[in-house]
């Protein structure tokens, strides 16, 4: 066992359950309650990835969501793979297999190291702009070289084993971040009766108190946590989420949580078990208790491993035990992170030196330094550390009093670890996602949320109060003032007692200057996961740059993943500084969600494989799978497309099924036509104003088919509305255009004509529907029922009542082959009982079920369009050749009627629908295919129109085609033509577009 | 994701349950055919899209099917209230 | 034979209504027939923190603004009247009759089976003026949902709020549901009923069994 920098006892790690984990292919040890990082750093791991542009060896810089580097692969099979993972966020568990990311070939010998190191002038900023656009072409060779080389990740090749759901969440509060603000007010809250969720990233409630030594109410502060998370449990409405990332706020307090479930303790989830589980939360009230990230100070290669946020050095010692080096110096502007170099001197490890900023600083734990003997710098800073794997000693020179210019001669001193702190950000991220601008404070030394419309409290640290007892006490006020905003009274609580801490002010202090100029220092970074520098930002605003959201995109600060937890607010001051102006002018850049990154399992959640579309079926769906039907998606239906027989292509299945139709019946499952129930003394005034055509005659027990229009005249669906009684009509709609067109009846109902009778009921699913077409169709009919369908009893376009193999029916007789048609509706929970038996009757007539392939080119053969497919809402009744299907003289306007007679839509030279046959029959133009008057003529060529529907008619014996040509109604017989992608230019005649039949005898019969 | 109070339902319910179905007020001219073909197109084609209070008209799709308007302010994204078809709303702009 | 208003044709009549009903020896096949739960109920424990039986009823959609003399008519055919607060049902005594409250001139009318005929007959001849029953039996579908569980299960499937307060027995709601859509109604303590589109059934009997998975389901046959 070699976790050299383990201490022998304290920290919230169970030294009684060692965890053997791998990294890298090497296999090391850690206890129970170890993140990845502390796990490793125990184990003396410096290098954990390259960085992304210039390949520098980099460690960990930070304990939490806002690490830069320690970005992982995590997964110990192909198909546990997950990218992007935080090591600071990772709990360990027993077996976790771990790679960095960054670096290819390896960390350790890195070949885009060697570029770096050329003087590091191959990717300046804007490097991407600059460099790439020319040529184009190259764009995916650099684009996979640049990837492999920085090494974003990579997602699985294999399916993800693991189950991820989604849940939707309502709460009457929401507090993100459980440190002491956080527990504080959802302690308030709950207490007051309120529905509460508490979320927060760590495995542990408790926040900075997990890693602090302090006391509350005299006792430490992890026991009045453990009193507090123990209360909170006992109240039925609140619920408690640890290892909860709150990702995103969205408007109107909608809230994404991802809960990390059991990828925190396993490779793959148990049997059953979700992995992540993402919670969709509409909270009446959020309280943002967010906390603050500690700024880490820019220096002279303050990217070698070794340099650390101060705050991260004393939450490895204090929390998980482990001590991240030998020799300290700790570099600093304020007076909290004197702790660090307190708790790494109480840890039995040498502080080399407290380098402080400021010329006189005062306050109790300055005095506590100096009771350990600590070495206090004063007026200094360090302005450039020696190393590369590992830091190896630091240079400090004396600063001016405003600290931008180094004074005096430089001193040299060793030490392995540079913990540096300038100061606190507040976590403004969430406030910024609903369009908060954030506002400075001089003050608190940052941005601090601003105004925002949300229903939004905040707590602690993200106010730029950084003291327990401030987070406290405002905790304790947000949970109080929650309650009163939702009309509860807050139970008396008091504010937990701390120790008082005096400290002194802190200084404004972010780029620590070299004794060179910037531009030639040692790179100096701000974003370490983008590699920008202080030199790149100054480059851009000295390329004229001025506004940060540019110079944020020039240079790539903020970013990706990162999201620029640590390093928005350097880049802008020194920004602020190039451009002379102050922070508050030159503004900030505004965070975006999601807040870390969101795995895609959680982002689908089931939502995938069998479940990622809800798909509906007819009652007759199971006989269509045992029939082998091929399916076609016609909205979220699932029809059968054809049905093959033994070894049959496609094309020879269709020709089959139009023959047996043609030449003696076939049957289609026309279930999932959109099907409205309409009634009401004004129903049929009601279709006379949204259909084109007359209905005011249309007598009881009579079908006839309708056009329907926007008001802008263009033709949106169609079909066959019969009518039931005198103020009762049956309505059919496309299958695509049925919930569309209900609610179009609807909004013209409720908001223009509300005082017309009628209602309207959507019976699509109540009746299967079944068409026997062909010319044998009247006899198998004879055989079902008693009822007569003679043709002078039964007549083409009549609707009957009957009995149908004993079933109650509604038969239409109505065709959209051409052939002799009945249209059969029964309760659909007595469809498949029809379906068999017009099956077994059938069999005399080899009744052939076709699907919805055949059905496309049996009415192309009779110039039928579809709504949808010969219709794109551009074309209007009259562009269709349908102007029998409009009623131009109805009294009221009806809807399209004025938009029809527009100036645009009575042009000649519209593009009208036409008939199209190939002058070679055997060739099938393409759908889609672009019409040309003159082949020759220069490209780019006038388009005059495109093919909509186009088959092989095994009735014919040639291929069919419908499309628009330019003026088309007054062109047939003239010729058009369509070259085609692959050189072939296909000649073809205009025709009517009626094929088969054109005096429609057979559908009369 | 906006929170909408449905008139009829008398409850806040989820942007997916409705359909936003443009700007609200627009009424059909009552005698199309007297309509030049410009004030056709107003009618058709042209909306306000105002910077700050806009009157909506939505749907409670998934819910009671019924139509209603919303006072939505398009910047911050605010409703600021809700009233049914036939009522003229409260708030409206400067 | 079933009957059939085929005989009225001749004096045109105001509306259709037709007893949809088939001969006895016809199988009634509900949309999850071909799922065969009576066999999968064999095998399923009785354990599950679900418990899932689909109901076969008559369900009946009725369209009205009642004025007095309607309602009067209606409550005298249902023998309870319509209930008129947004989202909520009312039972029979006897419970055979469930009318819930969809819209502010809609509710959904559930009986059993063989009563639809008889409630739409009975409308078309006792209430006067503008009104509108559909039977809409075969389109429909009832999902019972029971079990410790079940609110879970219901939270990953619809945006709407549970909670006690939010949501007591007796509240109906119609919502998204598992990105198609239900109508949802709280009939016990811990006892759900979605009544969904007859053609989503079997896809959302896949996503409700799915979702249950982490907790266990029984299936009653
Ligand atoms: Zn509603």
């Amino acid at each position: 066992m070699s976790q050299k920098n383990r201490l022998q006892d304290g920290g919230r790690i169970d030294r009684s359950k060692p965890l053997t984990f791998t990294f890298n292919g090497d296999s090391y040890q850690g206890y129970a309650g170890d993140t990845l990082a502390s796990a490793l750093i125990a184990n003396g791991i410096d290098v954990i990835g390259r960085s992304f542009k210039y390949s520098r060896p980099r460690g960990f810089v930070a304990a939490g969501a806002e690490e830069p580097n320690a970005v992982v692969q995590l997964g110990a099979t192909e198909a546990t793979q997950i990218p992007n993972v935080r090591a600071t966020q990772q709990s360990l568990y027993q077996g976790l297999v771990a790679a960095s990311t960054n670096g290819w070939p390896s960390v350790e010998t890195d070949f885009m190291g060697l570029v770096g190191k050329l003087g590091g002038k191959m990717m300046p900023p804007g490097f991407y702009y600059k460099t790439f656009m020319f040529p184009q072409s190259m764009w995916p060779t650099y684009e996979s070289y640049i990837r492999k080389a920085a090494g974003l990740g990579r997602a699985s090749k294999e399916k993800d084993v693991d189950r991820y759901d989604k849940m939707n969440q309502h709460t009457d509060v929401l507090i993100v971040g459980a440190g002491p603000a956080g527990l504080m007010a959802a302690l308030s809250a709950a207490r007051g009766g309120a529905r509460v969720i508490l979320a927060d990233e760590q495995n542990e409630f408790g926040g900075s108190l997990l890693s602090s030594k302090e006391t509350i109410d005299g006792k430490p502060a992890m026991d009045w946590v453990a009193e507090v998370v123990a209360e909170l449990n006992q109240f039925d409405d609140v619920m408690m989420l640890p290892n909860s990332q709150v990702n995103g706020y969205h408007d109107h307090n909608f809230l994404t949580i991802q809960q990390h479930c059991t990828d925190q303790f396993a490779d793959r989830a148990p049997n059953g078990a979700v992995a992540q589980r993402l919670h969709r939360v509409r909270a009446k009230w959020v309280v943002l208790a967010t906390g603050a990230h500690e700024r880490p100070l820019v220096f002279g290669n303050n990217d070698v491993p070794g340099c650390m946020q101060a705050s991260a050095v004393s939450t490895y010692i204090n929390r998980f035990s482990v001590v991240p080096g030998n020799e300290l110096v700790l570099m600093t502007s304020n007076d909290g992170a004197y702790q660090t170099a307190i708790d790494w001197h109480d840890a039995g490890r040498h502080v080399v030196a407290i380098v402080d900023a400021r010329k006189n600083p005062q306050g109790s734990l300055i005095d506590a330094a100096r009771e350990r003997g600590i070495s206090i710098m004063v007026g200094s800073g360090v302005i450039e550390v020696q190393g590369s794997k590992r830091v190896t000693g630091v240079s400090v020179a004396p600063l001016n009093d405003v600290g931008d210019k180094v004074t005096g001669a430089i001193a040299k001193l060793k030490a392995d670890t540079v913990a540096s702190s300038g100061g606190w950000s507040p976590v403004i991220h969430l406030s910024c996602h609903t369009g908060a601008r954030p506002v400075w404070d001089d003050e608190a030394i940052g941005f601090l949320p601003g105004p925002t419309v949300q229903k939004q409290l905040t707590a602690g640290a993200i106010n730029g109060v950084f003291t327990t007892h401030a987070a406290l006490s405002q905790g304790l006020q947000a949970g109080a003032d929650a309650l009163a905003h939702l009309g509860l009274e807050a139970t008396d609580s008091s504010v937990p007692t701390t120790e008082d801490v005096t400290q002194g002010k802190a200084m404004a202090l972010f780029h620590i200057p070299h004794n060179k100029p910037t531009s030639k220092a040692p790179k100096q970074f701000v974003d370490y996961q983008n590699d920008v520098t202080a030199a790149g930002i100054e480059l851009a605003c000295r390329e004229g740059f001025e506004s940060i959201e540019h110079v944020k995109r020039y240079t790539a600060m903020g970013f990706g993943t990162d999201q620029g937890k640590l390093g928005n607010i350097n880049g802008m001051a020194i920004a602020a500084k190039a451009l002379q102006k102050s922070i508050p002018e030159t503004g900030t850049t505004i965070f975006r969600p999601n807040y870390t990154p969101v795995t895609f399992g959680a982002i689908a959640g089931r939502d995938c494989g069998e479940l990622f579309d809800p798909k509906r079926f007819t009652a007759m769906h199971a006989w269509h799978v045992a029939r082998g039907a091929k399916f076609e998606d016609v909205g979220q239906w699932k029809r059968p497309w054809y049905f093959p027989k033994d070894n049959e292509t496609m094309q020879q299945a269709l020709n089959r099924e139009c023959l047996a139709t043609r030449e003696s019946v076939g049957i289609l499952d026309a279930s999932t036509l959109g099907k409205i129930d309409i009634q009401g003394k004004d129903a049929r005034e009601f279709l006379g104003r949204v259909y084109t055509n007359a209905w005011a005659k249309l007598a009881v027990g009579k079908c006839r088919y309708g056009l329907m229009c926007g008001e802008d005249g263009m033709v949106f669906d169609d079909g066959v509305t019969s009518c039931l009684g005198e103020h009762h009509f049956l309505m059919t709609t496309t299958t695509g255009g049925a919930a569309h067109v209900l609610e179009w009846l609807e909004l013209y109902h409720q908001t223009e004509w509300p005082e017309m009778e009628v209602y309207f009921t959507s019976v699509t699913d109540h009746w299967s529907t079944m068409t026997i077409s062909g010319p044998n169709s009247r006899k198998l009919l004879e055989k079902l029922t008693d009822y007569d369908v003679s043709k002078d009893h039964f007549a083409y376009m009549d609707w009957k009542p009957m009995t149908v193999a004993g079933v109650p029916a509604r038969v239409f007789r109505i065709s959209f082959t051409g052939e002799l048609s009945f249209e059969i509706n029964v309760q659909a929970n007595y469809g498949m009982h029809v379906w068999n038996a017009l099956f077994e009757a059938g069999e005399e007539f080899n009744l052939t079920p076709y699907g919805t392939e055949t059905m496309h080119i049996l009415r192309a053969e009779k110039g039928f369009i579809i709504a949808g497919q010969d219709t794109d809402g551009s074309v209007h009744p009259f562009d269709l050749g349908m102007p029998w299907a409009v009623a131009m003289k109805k009294p009221f306007s009806f809807i399209g009627k004025r938009g029809m007679q527009r100036e645009d839509c009575v042009r000649a030279d519209r593009k009208q629908l036409v008939g199209l046959k190939t002058i070679d029959p055997n060739v099938v133009l393409p759908e889609g295919a672009q019409g040309v008057f003159d082949p020759k003529a220069p490209i780019p060529m006038p388009m005059v129109g495109h093919v909509t529907s186009s088959y092989w008619s095994a009735c014919l014996g040639r291929s069919i085609a419908m499309g628009f040509v330019k003026g088309g109604h007054d062109k047939i017989g003239e010729k058009v033509y369509y070259p085609l992608a692959d050189g072939r230019v296909v000649e073809a005649e205009i025709c009517q577009p009626v094929f088969l039949d054109p005096k429609g005898e057979r559908q009369h019969v | 994701m906006f929170h909408i109070f449905c008139p009829h339902c008398g409850e806040y319910r989820e942007e997916e349950e409705f359909h936003a179905k443009g700007e609200a007020h627009i009424a059909r001219p009552l005698d199309p055919d007297a309509c030049r073909d410009e004030e056709w197109g107003e009618f058709l084609y042209f909306r306000t899209n105002p910077r700050g209070i806009h009157h909506e008209l939505w749907v409670h799709a998934a819910g009671c099917r019924k139509f209603f308007n919303i006072t939505r302010n398009t910047q911050t994204y605010e409703i600021l209230e809700v009233y049914k078809l036939g009522e003229m709303p409260s708030v409206v702009a400067e | 034979m079933s009957e059939t208003n085929q005989e009225t044709l001749e004096q045109p009549p105001i509306k259709l209504v037709m007893n949809q009903l088939p001969d006895a020896n016809v199988p009634f096949e509900s949309p999850l027939h071909h799922v065969e739960l009576t066999k999968i109920a064999e095998h399923s424990g009785s354990q599950g923190g679900v418990v899932f039986r689909e109901l076969s009823l008559g369900l009946l959609t009725l369209r009205c603004t009642p004025n007095a003399e309607q309602a009067a008519s209606i409550e005298g055919i249902l023998g309870v009247a319509l209930p008129s607060n947004p989202l909520t049902s009312i039972t029979s005594a006897n419970g055979e009759l469930t009318v819930m409250w969809i819209s502010p001139d809609e509710w959904l009318l559930q009986v059993p089976q063989d009563k639809a005929f008889e409630l739409e007959s009975r409308f078309f001849a006792e209430v006067s003026g503008h009104v509108s029953l559909v039977n809409v039996s075969g389109g429909m579908t009832v999902f019972e949902l029971s079990g410790n569980d079940v609110v879970k299960v219901l939270k990953k499937s619809t945006p709407i709020d549970f909670h006690d307060s939010e949501f007591p027995v007796g509240k109906v709601v119609s919502s998204i549901f598992a990105k198609s859509g239900a109508t949802i109604c709280r009939t016990s303590e811990q006892t759900y009923q979605l009544v969904v589109r007859r053609s989503f059934a079997d896809y959302l009997w896949l996503w409700l069994q799915d979702a249950s998975k982490e907790y266990g389901l029984t299936v009653m046959g």
